[in-house]
């Protein structure tokens, strides 16, 4: 019997596959009280960690002129929708060093051809 | 009192209701079944004698433990255990239906063997300073006194097997328990290998 397996197997399969550098957007379930509301994070893609169920994610956006940065576990609960909004093109694993740009130097070239971008528009 | 046996499994995370991650340890509790009672006025004490990990090839078992199986009518275990608990009669099976989310158990096992190691591991010696010409490192120190006692204290902390020996833990709580595969997580880790055999209890 695999009884790894079986708790592991539960968590949830349907998610998109995206790379370092594609910017996403996440439905982050919020709980206010009793009342539940969905909060979207928009951002980068600057590292994922971790294999299996044990998988995490870190996002990165600049909201008014402030970086910041949220990291997920992959197959989290808290997070209700993924949708993959540009790929990009990155040459290494982790991106941390759009932490020490600015402006235009802080932005990641879109892929040539992007399969997100194409559905999308 | 409350008890059965089970086998480590592994440890991974689950998912909590407010979203946070869990540390868990999965079990394979169960299922027992009570291979023996022992009566106070027939043993001297009450108890029962549980089996866990069922032997399902014959060659496997030897001819003394087979006769004490068949006395009961039960198929052979690798593991048996007499628990203090009541309740139960012979033949019966002990499901892990008997914990349920929430509670606090005990865990017992047999911890990871460490081979022989020094104080400083063994016993959380601070040991020496590693530079500016120390010569004194990972030893124990002095180990007493001289014209009084003139011997070593019993107990005193030295150099030896570290491991490989009875541990539990107590306060764990049960995370989750689905009966259908017999499987038990509960939060944090506990004693042993994967695949080591644990005593799952609970007071009162």
């Amino acid at each position: 019997m695999d009884a790894m397996g079986v708790v592991e197997g539960g968590f949830k399969k349907d998610i998109p596959s995206f790379r370092i550098g594609d910017t996403i957007r996440v439905g982050i379930k919020v709980i206010e009280g009793d009342k539940e509301r969905l909060q979207p994070f928009e951002g980068i893609v600057i590292a994922r960690k971790g294999t299996g169920t044990r998988e995490m994610f870190t996002m990165r956006k600049i909201s008014y002129g402030v970086g910041v940065e949220r990291i997920f576990p992959l197959y989290s609960p808290m997070i209700d929708s993924f949708e993959v909004i540009k790929e990009g093109r990155v040459r290494r694993a982790k991106i941390y060093y759009l932490r020490g740009k600015k402006g235009k130097a802080a932005k990641v070239k879109e892929k040539a051809f992007s399969a997100a971008a194409h559905t999308t528009t | 009192m409350k008890s059965m046996l089970g086998k480590k499994i592994g440890m991974t995370q689950i998912f909590g209701e407010d979203g946070r991650i869990i540390p868990v340890t999965v079990i394979e509790a169960g299922p027992c079944r009570v291979v023996q009672v022992r009566e106070a006025d027939k043993d001297g004490y009450s108890a029962l004698q549980l089996g866990f990990d069922e032997i399902r090839k014959k060659k496997n078992v030897s001819k003394a433990m087979l006769g004490h199986f068949t006395k009961s009518s039960l198929p052979a275990f690798r593991l048996l255990k007499e628990m203090k608990m009541e309740g139960f009669n012979l033949g019966d099976t002990i499901t892990v239906e008997l914990f349920s989310k929430g509670e606090k158990v005990s865990l017992t096992g047999t911890s990871k063997g460490k081979g022989f190691q020094g104080v400083m591991k063994r016993h959380h010696y601070a040991g020496g300073p590693a530079s500016h010409g120390s010569m004194f490192y990972r030893a124990p120190g002095s180990i007493g006194s001289s014209s009084f006692p003139s011997r070593v204290w019993k107990n005193k902390g030295l150099p030896g097997h570290m491991g490989d020996e009875k541990a539990t833990v107590k306060n764990i709580e049960v995370v989750e328990v689905k009966k259908e595969q017999n499987i038990m997580l509960v939060k944090g880790a506990v004693p042993g290998a994967n695949g080591g055999y644990l005593i799952i209890s609970k007071e009162g």
